[in-house]
Order: structure tokens, then C-alpha cells, then sequence
């Protein structure tokens, strides 16, 4: 059985982040399993620009943000296998996987990163009435079709769901010379950038309907058409308001889930308000030695933060290795608990003696927050105060913690996040 | 004098700016509640550009027709810099006409000068023949 130190389960912008990170923490055998047939992921199929402003100060195109990371890889001389598909995490951290030219393999880690990304929400889980015809796609699976293979999925064109993804593909399409007739989105508010909305959208006169679903789908062989209607407070259609669009094609953008088969056949624990693992503030899931980055650990909205977060688990994941990370006891976690308004924390624990001296806890909120304040609590004591102008689902949002501040509470178990009026 | 509405890019809020003209030049802007939204607005009502990202079909090598080498992998373009938006869809055409001839590297021009904007098309992505 070969051994390695680190083995990353996905190629992407986290594997190839955490690895990099890794071997810059001194870790010499690292190993990256790919499944397709090169490294950077997603990011390959996202060819318009706007990644990598944080990181890089500059606007790349998704390509060019993931060249950079390959290079970081390559240049480092570590270990990948392409086309190599992982098949089973045990929680002895041993990885089976396989490929044409090595067959099955089994490998033995000291530590496993979990870099697997997500997975669009598909048709089926949306409850669309109709029948299942030809010219339905995921706007990620049309955003392959066009960019990479070079096919046109269709010449009339519904999206429904206003995800970036889905707002990104209104463009493309309308660039490449098909008739995007809207974007139909059921919430009152977008899940896409604001930059999104106005330059994939208002540039070509797409409408976007706010409040809005698909509620048939007309064809048999190959989609027809959709009816449009608008619905109430509570998601429900309002009779009457059903409107019909011609088209060929439709397009889903209705949202990412994390892919995390491989983490719960190894026993990890899902939150499951994320789908992702619940990790420590190191990345560390529930089973020691096993860590995640990326989407597959939360949907992020810049790739910029899963490469930061991506080489923190690589950093830490390297200091398992070398038996460096401390194991506070259990009982001396402090738990983060998201209240009020926030949906979710990453990471839902912190070992206050292992923290580095800022954490950075990430979270999403609810719905749309104006002039509200990110309130941050140790028992009664509000730690941090903090004004935000607005914040929305489709953003990110971050409280930093420091550790001096923690220590100075003894016997703290939880720290509260909450989003509040004042 | 005339009108025109816009929503702001620079953040999440997308304050709806008006902002009134008067003979080609900015009279007044309203509604935006930065100096981000005053900036953008000022800019976009004036020549709004936009950079342009597609994708072109690659083919083996540089005396190769599409004709003779069929269905080819493609490789990711942009252009080099941004270029005004009404010029997009002149751009676009000239790009669903291009092949470009392997290998490519990041950063190659695809075409010069596209659509008479004084701007390169170049590709975003490494393509090498095996």
C-alpha cells in the first residue's frame, strides 16, 4: 500500500491552495487526487473575469485565478494523479481510489484534506410538474457545454433561479447568439452579485422576475415552453398571474450543495444546515487527521476565501503530520452558536489555546439585514459591535476573533454570533 | 436635460442613481449614498466598457483548416483590456470567427486589434498538444 503524508481528495482551487500551503509548512509527501482530466476545477469553465481582486489585486478570468495555484503546485513538485476517481475515505485515514493506468489503489495518509467542492441543486429536487424532455440543464452543466466543449444547448433560453452561476449564463448565452427571454427567481431579493445583475443582465434588457417560479413545463420529447407565475409571501403560486414563454431550453441555477458522500461513508459529521462537515477552527473535522476546505465545506461567493481558508487547512493539516497540533480536551471547546439572523458559523469550535492570534469566522445570513450590527458575545459581554450598511444571503459576512481577548475570559464554553437592529 | 436611471455595482446595496445630463456632460448625480456610486456613475453614463471573455476552438496546428481537423478542445479568451460596450456583439463576431493554432499560452494574442478597438483579444488559458 503506498503511504503518503497528506493525500487532498480534489484538484481545484482548495486542493491545490491546501497543498501548496502544506508543503511551504514543511511537509514533503503530498498527493492530489483529481478526477478530471486537469487540475483547477470548477474554475476552468468560468471564463469571465472578476476572481482573484482580493488575492491578487487584479481581475482574473477563473482560468487564468487557477493557473496561478497550478503553478504554486507544479513549481513545489507535488504528487498528483488525474482522472483518478476516490472511492472510499475509512476513518483510518485510508483512501481508496482508481484510475486506468494504476487500477484500484489503496493509500494510507497520515492526514486526509477533503477538497470535493459542491454540486448543483438538480431538477429533481425542485418539484417542477411537467415532463422530463430534452434542453433541461443545470446552468453550470450549459456553462461546461459552451465554454469548454463548445456546443450551444439551446437557442431560446428561461433561467430560473438568480444564483451568479445562473446570471453569468444569461450573458454568455446572449453573447453567443441565443435569446434569453428571463431570469425568473423565487425570492423577493437575488442570490447573485449586484455587478452580476447589472452587467449580465441590464446590459442585454434580460428581465429579472423577483417572486417568480416555474410552474409547468410543456414538451415531451424536447422542452417547448414554460409557464412563469408569480407567488405569494409563502413560496405559493397566486392563480392568474401564470404567464407563457416559449423556449427550448431551460436553465436551473438554484443553488450548490456541498458533495460530501466520501466525508459521511467515513462517519464525519454533516452540519446539516451547510451539508458541509462541522469543522474546529483549524478545518479539522470530527474525525482526527481529517480535514476540509473549500465549497465542500461551505458554498462560498469568492474563490479568494476559499484559497485563504484552503491554506490554513493546508497549514494545519501539515502540523498533524508532525505531530504538532495539540489536542485540547473535548471539554475545553468553545462553541460558536449562530443566532438571530445568521444561518450558519465556519468553524462551529475553537480550541482558544490552539487559535491563532485573529480567527476569522465566516457565516451567512437569512435574508436582507439594512443598518443592522453583527453582535458578537462572550456569555453577557458584547465583544464585537459592528454597523454593516446591508447584508444579503448571496455575501459572505466575517467577525474576527482574537485570541487575546478569549483568553481573557476563563471557562468561556460558547461564543454567541448573532446579527441584530442594534 | 436629460435623465438617466442606473443601479450601482460597487456593493450589495445598488443604490438607484440618477443622474442628469446636459449636452454630452454630467449635471448632477442622486440617489447613490457613496462616493463609490458618484464615481461609477459619473464613468458609466459617459462610456460605459465592459471586458469581453469567450472561447475559441483550438486547432492542432497552425496550417490546420477546421474543415480538415473536425471538432477541436477549446481555449478561454478575453480582451486585453476593456472596450466600450456598444462594441460587444462586433466584438463577439469577430471572436466566434477565430480558431486559434496549438500550442497556446496564456496570455498569447488571438487577435489583434478586435473590431477596430485598438484592444487584443489574448487567450486565458495553456493549450498544448500531447
Amino acid at each position: 500500500m503506498n503511504s503518503y503524508d497528506i493525500v487532498i481528495v480534489g484538484g481545484g482551487p482548495a486542493g491545490l491552495a491546501a497543498a501548496a500551503a502544506a508543503r511551504d509548512a514543511g511537509c514533503e509527501h503530498i498527493l492530489i487526487l483529481e478526477r478530471d482530466s486537469e487540475l483547477g476545477g470548477i474554475l476552468n469553465q468560468c471564463i469571465h473575469n472578476g476572481f482573484g481582486l482580493h488575492t491578487f489585486k487584479q481581475e482574473l478570468t477563473g482560468p487564468e485565478y487557477a493557473a496561478r495555484f497550478v503553478e504554486q503546485v507544479k513549481a513545489r513538485g507535488i504528487e498528483y494523479k488525474l482522472n483518478t476517481m476516490v472511492l472510499d475515505i475509512a476513518a483510518d485515514r485510508t483512501v481508496t481510489a482508481m484510475n486506468r493506468s494504476d487500477g484500484m489503489m489503496k493509500i494510507s495518509a497520515k492526514a486526509v484534506i477533503l477538497a470535493m467542492g459542491c454540486r448543483e441543486r438538480p431538477r429533481g429536487a425542485l418539484n417542477i410538474p411537467g415532463f422530463r424532455p430534452a434542453g433541461i440543464f443545470s446552468a453550470g452543466t450549459a456553462q461546461r457545454l459552451v465554454n469548454i466543449e463548445g456546443y450551444m444547448p439551446g437557442k431560446r433560453v428561461v433561467i430560473l433561479g438568480s444564483g451568479d452561476i445562473g446570471l453569468i449564463m444569461a450573458r454568455r448565452m446572449t453573447l453567443e447568439g441565443a435569446k434569453v427571454l428571463c431570469v425568473a427567481e423565487l425570492m423577493p431579493y437575488s442570490g447573485g452579485l449586484k455587478r452580476n445583475i447589472v452587467q449580465c443582465l441590464n446590459d442585454y434588457d434580460i428581465p429579472l422576475l423577483l417572486s417568480h417560479t416555474v410552474v409547468d413545463i410543456k414538451g415531451k420529447e424536447r422542452v417547448e415552453g414554460v409557464t412563469i407565475a408569480q407567488v405569494d409571501a409563502h413560496n405559493k403560486p397566486i392563480p392568474g398571474t401564470e404567464k407563457y414563454y416559449e423556449c427550448d431550453t431551460l436553465m436551473l441555477s438554484t443553488g450548490l450543495i456541498p458533495e460530501n458522500e466520501l466525508s459521511r461513508s467515513a462517519g464525519i459529521e454533516i452540519n446539516p444546515v451547510t451539508s458541509g462537515p462541522f469543522v474546529a477552527e483549524d478545518f479539522e473535522t470530527s474525525i482526527p487527521g481529517i480535514f476540509a476546505c473549500g465549497n465542500v465545506l461551505h458554498v462560498h461567493d469568492l474563490v479568494d476565501y476559499v484559497s485563504e481558508e484552503a491554506g490554513r487547512a493546508g497549514q494545519a493539516a501539515a502540523a498533524f503530520v508532525a505531530g504538532q497540533l495539540q489536542c485540547g480536551s473535548p471539554d475545553d471547546l468553545v462553541h460558536v452558536i449562530a443566532k438571530g439572523g445568521v444561518r450558519y458559523t465556519v468553524p462551529t469550535t475553537i480550541d482558544v489555546e490552539r487559535m491563532p492570534e485573529k480567527l476569522i469566522v465566516r457565516f451567512r445570513v437569512s435574508n436582507v439585514y439594512k443598518e443592522h450590527y453583527i453582535n458578537v458575545y462572550i456569555g453577557d459581554t458584547r465583544i464585537i459591535h459592528q454597523k454593516k450598511r446591508i447584508m444579503a444571503p448571496g455575501e459572505m459576512e466575517q467577525a474576527i476573533l482574537r485570541k487575546a481577548q478569549m483568553q481573557e475570559y476563563k471557562d468561556i464554553k460558547k461564543v454567541i454570533i448573532a446579527v441584530e437592529p442594534e | 436635460m436629460e435623465t438617466k436611471e442606473l443601479t450601482c455595482i460597487g456593493c450589495p446595496m445598488g443604490c438607484q442613481i440618477t443622474v442628469e445630463m446636459e449636452n454630452g456632460s454630467v449635471v448632477s448625480v442622486k440617489g447613490n449614498s457613496c462616493k463609490i456610486g458618484n464615481n461609477y456613475a459619473r464613468r458609466e453614463v459617459v462610456s460605459p466598457m465592459r471586458i469581453v471573455t469567450s472561447s475559441v476552438a483550438v486547432l492542432p496546428h497552425e496550417n490546420a483548416t477546421p474543415e480538415e481537423t473536425g471538432v477541436y478542445p477549446r481555449v478561454s479568451v478575453k480582451t486585453a483590456s476593456d472596450v466600450p460596450k456598444s462594441k460587444i456583439m462586433d466584438v463577439m463576431d469577430e471572436i466566434k470567427r477565430t480558431y486559434a493554432a496549438a500550442p497556446v499560452r496564456i496570455g498569447d494574442v488571438i487577435i489583434h486589434n478586435v473590431a477596430g478597438t485598438g484592444v487584443d483579444v489574448v487567450a486565458t488559458k495553456d493549450y498544448f498538444v500531447n
